[in-house]
Formats: C-alpha cells, structure tokens, sequence
C-alpha cells in the first residue's frame, strides 16, 4: 500500500497512456465493423467465408503481432501507433461478427417497411436498422473493450509505456506491489469503460433497456 | 520487406534449427506446455462448466468470474506467478490455467445450456436418468460449442505461451526474447512468423474437428 501510494502519478499517467492506446483501437474496430458486419449480413452464402476469415486475426498471439506488424505498415516496434493498429485488428476479429449478428437480427420486413415509406438506402441505414441493430452492437462493443483493455500491456515489454509497464518494472526489480496494482487498475479500467459504455447506450438508446448478455465467450 | 526476406531467411537455416534450443524444440516445448495447459483446465473446468449447464446451478458466478477473466492482464498473471513461485515453468503454467479455465467452462455451460429444453425434458419423459440425460443428449447436442471453449482456450494459451519466455520458461518465446534483447530484429520477426504459425495451424485443426463432427449423425 505504501509502495502504491508513494507512486500514484506515476500509476495514474500510466492509466492515462494505457487509455490512450486502448480507446483509439475500441473505436476503430467498432467502426470498421459496421460496414465489414452489414456488408457480410448481405452476403449470403459468403457471410461464413468473410466472417470466418476476418475472426481468423483472432487466432493470431499478440505480441507476435506487435512485431510483425511494423513489416506491413512501415512503423516502428516501439511506435504506439502500431500498438493500435494491432488492437483494432483484435477488436475488429471480435466485432465483425457481433456486428453482422446484429444486424442480421434487422428483420427483412422492417428494412422493406423502411424503403416503402420513403427512406433512401442511407436514410434507412442509419434511421431504422443501426439503431434497431443498437442494443447488440452494444453487446459486441462491451467485450471488444474489455478484452483491448486488457491486452495493452502485453507491449510493455517491447518498451511501450501502458499500466503493463507496472507489470515489466515490478518483475525486474521485485516489487510485487507494483504488479499488483498494474493488474487492479487494468481490471479497474474495463470496468469503469463498461460502465460508461452502457451509461453511453441508455442515452443514445432511451427507447429500451439493452438486454445484455455479454457473458458467454 | 527486405526484413521479412531475413526474417524467413533465418527461420529456413541450418543453425536456428540445431541443438537443444533450436526451432524444432522450441515448438515441440511450445506445443508441449500447450497440451499441459490445457489438459489440466480441461480436466478441472468441463465437469464445472457440464455441471453448471446442467442444473443451472452457479451460472450467475460462472458469468461474473468469465467476464472478469477477460479483464485480467495475461502479463500481470505471469510476472506476479513468477515473483511468488520464481523463475521456470510452475509460474507461467498457473497463468496458464487461469486463463484457459473460464473459457472452457463458459463453453460447456453455454453448450448445454442451447440445447433445446423441449428435447431434453423428452428425454427425461422417456425415462433417462439425469447422468443419461446429459451424457446421451446434452453432451453430444452441445459439443460443438464445447469444443468452441477448449479451441478459445487452447488459442489463449499457445499466446500466452510466447510470454512464459519473459519469466524463464522456453517455448517460441525464448529467440523472439533473445532477438530483443541483442537488437537482432531477424531472430524476433522469424520466431513471431513461428509463432502465428503454430497459432493459425492449431486453430484450423480445431475448424475441422468442429466441422467433422457436424457430418456425424446425432452431434450438432
């Protein structure tokens, strides 16, 4: 306790860093996933394919990643852009899929319902299936955050400054507080960010209490 | 590119291969702690998870403990095992199990759980005793999302893997280890491509298990 104290700046600029890399990605990934997940609801008979390709990054370890990454996008190891890039990739393997669920779940005749009264493709889109689909993406954005959020720290031992520096310090020179508090703040983290998500869903979402079931893996 | 030509260049050599830390042995430890890991969850977490799916009892902890098991930092569990337990196996194999157990026992739970009650409510009415009931319907109905949990698992542990490294155990992780440390990006890059490899090749034995087993009668 003491040794968390004496070192709270220090942890809370941590947090901060790891906020930083893991953020960016959650929303890239959640992006991306939209037009990846709806384009893949369209498919058909290619919805398996693309999906099964997509959660295929999925099956890739981290910090491999990490470093094979800079090859394919010109960065460097130590970069936290390519830290980010990598967890988007992550978050987008996890999310296409609850994406294309989700809109999956739209049902045929409330789309055809939408065209009929007047609604562009666009207009319809965004009116009528995203926010019908909303409750679900939510879902899937709940469990790409907190499996970012926890995997940030595996960079720190490549020398990106994330809550895992607490966990390659403290294992150096023996501290065990310092990991400790490096895996308290983490879990810390994805909770508060969950709850902000879900906060975030009953204000854009008024309309209906989401029904989550964000446990089973 | 031209480090993904030395890369690969490194990994197709003579020298990366010999001797007792070369690549052959550094997969064979890879693959070997993943099949301990494993076996060990397996055996402590499908009871659990069938028990669970089966009489519904535990779920709400069950859900808890699986949610917050993805918030768990894989670093923090290694370097934390290891400054109580020290350097060598014993400290990344208890990350491991960690790990690998709440996936496992969500996808058995789940599994049982998504087998249509109508079906085994007539089992029951035909007279099955609860053990026939879960080992003749529940079971095989749910195998494949049961399966889904080991491969989940399976693939948490082959990335873990690659850290047990970084507290002292071999692995692939030990030249990806060695080629930060002496700045010999070639080493890194090549036990990486290795350890992607090992990872997707797993995962795709798993695809086919899953899609095998679908061809069989009476197994979904």
């Amino acid at each position: 306790m003491e040794w968390i104290l004496a070192n709270l700046p220090r942890i809370l600029g941590l947090t901060a860093d790891h906020l930083l890399l893991s953020l960016p990605a959650v929303a890239a990934a959640f992006l991306i996933s939209l037009p990846v997940g709806r384009l893949a609801d369209r498919l058909g008979r290619l919805r398996e394919p693309l999906l099964g390709s997509v959660g295929l990054l999925y099956a890739i370890p981290s910090l491999p990643l990490f470093i094979v990454l800079p090859i394919l996008i010109g960065t460097g190891v130590r970069d936290s852009l390519n830290v980010i890039v990598a967890l988007t990739l992550f978050g987008l393997a996890l999310m296409a899929r609850s994406s294309a669920d989700a809109f999956a779940a739209v049902s045929e005749d409330v789309r055809l319902a939408a065209t009929a009264v007047g609604h562009s493709r666009w207009g319809g889109f965004l009116t009528v299936e995203l926010p019908l689909a909303g409750p679900a993406l939510l879902a899937g954005l709940r469990v790409v955050s907190v499996s970012t959020i926890s995997m940030v720290s595996v960079s720190a031992v490549l020398g990106v400054t994330s809550l895992g520096s607490l966990f390659t310090d403290g294992f150096q020179r023996g501290i065990v507080p310092s990991i400790v508090a490096g895996i308290v703040m983490t879990v810390l983290l994805a909770v508060v960010v969950d709850l902000l998500l879900v906060a975030l869903g009953r204000w854009i979402m008024p309309w209906q209490r989401p029904r989550i079931r964000a446990g089973a893996a | 590119m031209n480090q993904l030509v030395e890369a690969l260049h490194w990994v197709l050599s003579a020298e990366a291969w010999t001797g007792p830390g070369g690549l052959g042995a550094r997969t064979a430890e890879h693959l070997w702690y993943t099949l301990i890991a494993v076996g060990l969850s397996v055996l402590v977490a499908l009871p659990a998870g069938l028990i669970i799916g089966h009489t519904g009892r535990g779920r709400a902890v069950a859900v808890l403990s699986t949610g917050a098991a993805r918030a768990l930092p894989t670093l923090g569990l290694i370097t934390l095992a290891a400054l109580a337990v020290g350097i060598g196996l014993t400290a990344p194999m208890i990350a491991f199990v960690v790990l690998a157990v709440p996936s496992i026992i969500a996808g058995a739970y789940s599994g049982v759980e998504a087998v249509d009650r109508r079906v085994v409510d007539a089992a029951r009415a035909q007279g099955l005793s609860p053990w026939q009931v879960l080992t003749t319907v529940e079971v095989p109905l749910g195998l494949r999302m049961i399966l889904g949990g080991i491969r989940l698992a399976t693939l948490q542990v082959i990335a873990t893997a690659t850290l047990a490294a970084y507290v002292g155990a071999g692995g692939l992780g030990r030249p990806l280890f060695l080629g930060l440390r002496n700045h010999d990006y070639a080493m890194m890059l090549g036990a990486s491509l290795m350890v992607i490899a090992v990872a997707v090749l797993v995962d795709a034995m798993f695809v086919i298990a899953q899609r095998t087993l679908r061809r069989i009668p009476g197994i979904v």
